[in-house]
């Protein structure tokens, strides 16, 4: 594991940012050969807030990917458990996430994968624990009648399966989840912990995400800065040749 | 042509590098269009998994929605008051000249005339959609003659009139046709007033006040009885005074009926309105404020002698002026708040989604450096070095 701690939530989202690019290139994408990127589901598709307007307003409309290489999960499908299966599906067929980015729920969840799920799960439909509900309670006005109880989800295993996997965590109220998530064993309760056992994981955090980590390891992995500074530094670009 | 997001064969337009002006602020955000219409890029993205055909860099300017000057009496040599063979050709020429001070639909407006102007006039003046050959035509703003004596300003007292005999018959004998009028000026002090105006707001004509002598509440009935206008304000008008606030007084007015928003006329050029009498009306109430140009057909010409309906003017320069508020406002009283007078804020006067893509694209300076109509470029300013 790589454990990335920065000062804060900025600094945090642009080191981020600034590796995924550089992973990108590195790549040496082209015509017949894509960077496969992971990222999350969210909230049903009609809601003012929906996953759908979030990620146009936040990523797709900034970047000029073929819309026929964004495939999101459709939480308004008809066949529910065939939407699950057809995105696995998707998933093998572009031969596999190179990059899953992720977050982590205060009840150390990734994804909608609740306390509880099974560490080898697929893409599903899962019923949200109260923890979630509350937490997404603001994108309904507060009206905890209106949030959304069930959504579908990429499992575990689906996530374990990426060839690397990033997860961003910032602010205290996620640092008992991370401490849970690196510092306790691998647990189904905590089902971020899994990440254990895969072979390329990267952590970046902010200073108050740490705050229930041990000293030792804190200090450990600050420690080691200059080298995953290495990592974003330097900056690659699409245009220069590199 | 115009078509809806429907208009799924038509290629897609992609502005890029610009501010868009949106809900009242200017967005870094691409204008998308298609079919002559502003287009929601989102719905293509998911929906139609499309991107767009072809890309424009803005080059960091400012993309407002095209402007609309519901008071213009005539410009470059042509009076629209003027009883000519040809109307036609004038309002033409006006049209396509104003595009390039980002003007993209227009009311032509007539001054005091006698009835055989209106009836010769009118006819020849359609409603007209912009384009390549110049703003569109919503329709006339007859500016009299129905109007005060003592605020006639420059109109001619010989041709002023009444409707006091009639009421609406003598509108309809007076000017012919309503067919392609948009906006009716008078005084609701006349004798009758009341009828007139509700007979002429059941024909969707926006009736304004102007050129009169009306105390508040002579003002405020006739908004009850339908007028929503009030054509440049303070000019032609009694004075604010604080025991009776006059025509003025209908911005702050608690005897609107409810739901009803009064707008008002401003023209922006420094003479006309002191610019602190023009904030005062701003800040009163900043959602009613249109800004007109009442341009006469001297605009664009030299100094000299030059007709305004039945009369003679003499031109000694001219200034222009944008009033001291936000550049997001300015730019609003010059494009949705005259679409909202005239109710046609669901296509012009904005950006929003499926709105009419009728836009001007300004520097920070706020000069207009081209002209979009349904999408199509239809002027644009010489470049430099060219």
């Amino acid at each position: 594991m790589r454990l990335v701690i920065l000062d804060n939530y900025d600094l945090a989202s642009e080191w981020a940012a600034k590796y995924i690019c550089n992973r990108i290139i590195q790549f040496r994408p082209g015509k017949d050969r894509y960077f496969t990127l992971g990222l999350p589901t969210g909230l049903p598709r009609n809601h003012p807030e929906s996953y759908h307007s979030y990620m146009w307003n936040n990523f797709f409309k900034h970047i000029d990917i073929d819309p026929n290489n964004a495939h999101i999960l459709d939480g308004n499908a008809t066949d529910l458990q065939a939407e699950c299966e057809s995105f696995e599906k998707k998933i093998k067929e572009a031969g596999g996430i190179d990059l899953f980015v992720g977050g982590i729920g205060p009840d150390g969840h990734i994804a909608f994968n609740e306390p509880g799920s099974s560490l080898v799960s697929r893409t599903r439909l899962k019923t949200l624990a109260m923890d979630t509900i509350l937490a997404n309670a603001k994108y309904f006005d507060g009206d905890l009648s209106k949030v959304p109880t069930m959504a579908l989800t990429v499992g575990v295993g689906t996530v374990m399966d990426a060839r690397e996997v990033m997860i961003l965590i910032t602010g205290a109220h996620k640092a008992f989840a991370l401490y849970k998530a690196i510092e306790e064993g691998v647990n189904h309760m905590w089902t971020v912990s899994a990440f254990q056992q895969h072979p390329r994981t990267i952590f970046v955090c902010d200073e108050d995400a740490t705050l229930e980590l041990r000293v030792k390891t804190v200090k450990y992995f600050k420690g080691l800065m200059h080298v995953h500074n290495k990592l974003v530094d330097p900056l690659y670009s699409m245009k220069e040749g590199n | 042509m115009r078509g809806g997001q429907g208009a799924a064969w038509a290629p897609v337009l992609q502005f890029t590098n610009c501010r868009i002006l949106r809900g009242g602020a200017l967005l870094r955000e691409d204008l998308w269009v298609r079919g002559g219409r502003v287009l929601d890029p989102e719905k293509l993205f998911f929906e139609e998994r499309r991107v767009a055909d072809e890309q424009r860099d803005c080059g960091g300017c400012i993309l407002a929605p095209g402007f609309i000057d519901v008071q213009i009496n005539g410009g470059f040599g042509v009076d629209f008051s003027q009883a000519t063979e040809d109307v036609g050709s004038g309002v033409a020429l006006v049209a396509r000249r104003i595009l390039s001070h980002g003007v993209t639909s227009f009311c032509p407006t007539l001054v005091t005339s006698p009835p055989e102007v209106y009836h010769k006039v009118l006819p020849q003046i359609p409603v007209k959609s912009g384009g390549p050959h110049g703003a569109g035509v919503l329709g006339v703003h007859l500016e009299g003659p129905f109007i005060s004596r003592e605020k006639r300003g420059a109109h001619p007292e010989a041709h002023l009139r009444s409707f006091e005999a009639n009421a609406f018959q003598d509108v309809l004998a007076t000017y012919g046709s309503l067919d392609n009028v948009r906006i009716v000026t008078l005084a609701p002090e006349l004798g009758r007033s009341h009828e007139v105006i509700r007979a002429l707001t059941a024909l969707g004509i926006c009736v304004s006040l102007g050129h009169s002598v009306a105390d508040l509440g002579t003002a405020e009935e006739a908004v009850q009885s339908g007028a929503s206008f009030i054509t440049h304000l303070f000019n032609a008008m009694l004075p604010f005074h604080h025991r009776d606030p006059g025509i003025v007084g209908l911005l702050t007015s608690d005897q609107l009926p409810p739901g009803r928003r009064i707008f008002y006329g401003l023209i922006a050029d420094g003479t006309h309105t002191n610019p602190a009498a023009l904030r005062i009306a701003h800040r009163a109430h900043p959602q009613g404020l249109v800004l007109v140009t009442d341009a006469v057909p001297a605009l664009g010409l030299g100094n000299g002698r030059h007709t305004l309906g039945q009369q003679e003017v003499e031109v000694d320069g001219l200034t222009a002026y944008v009033a001291g508020c936000g550049v997001e406002s300015a730019l609003e009283a010059a494009s949705l708040h005259p679409a909202r007078l005239l109710g046609l804020e669901k296509h012009k006067g904005t950006l929003d989604f499926g709105a009419d893509a009728d836009f001007v694209v300004l520097d920070d300076c706020l000069r207009v450096r081209a002209t979009y109509i349904s999408g199509e470029l239809v002027w644009q300013a010489e470049v430099a070095g060219q």
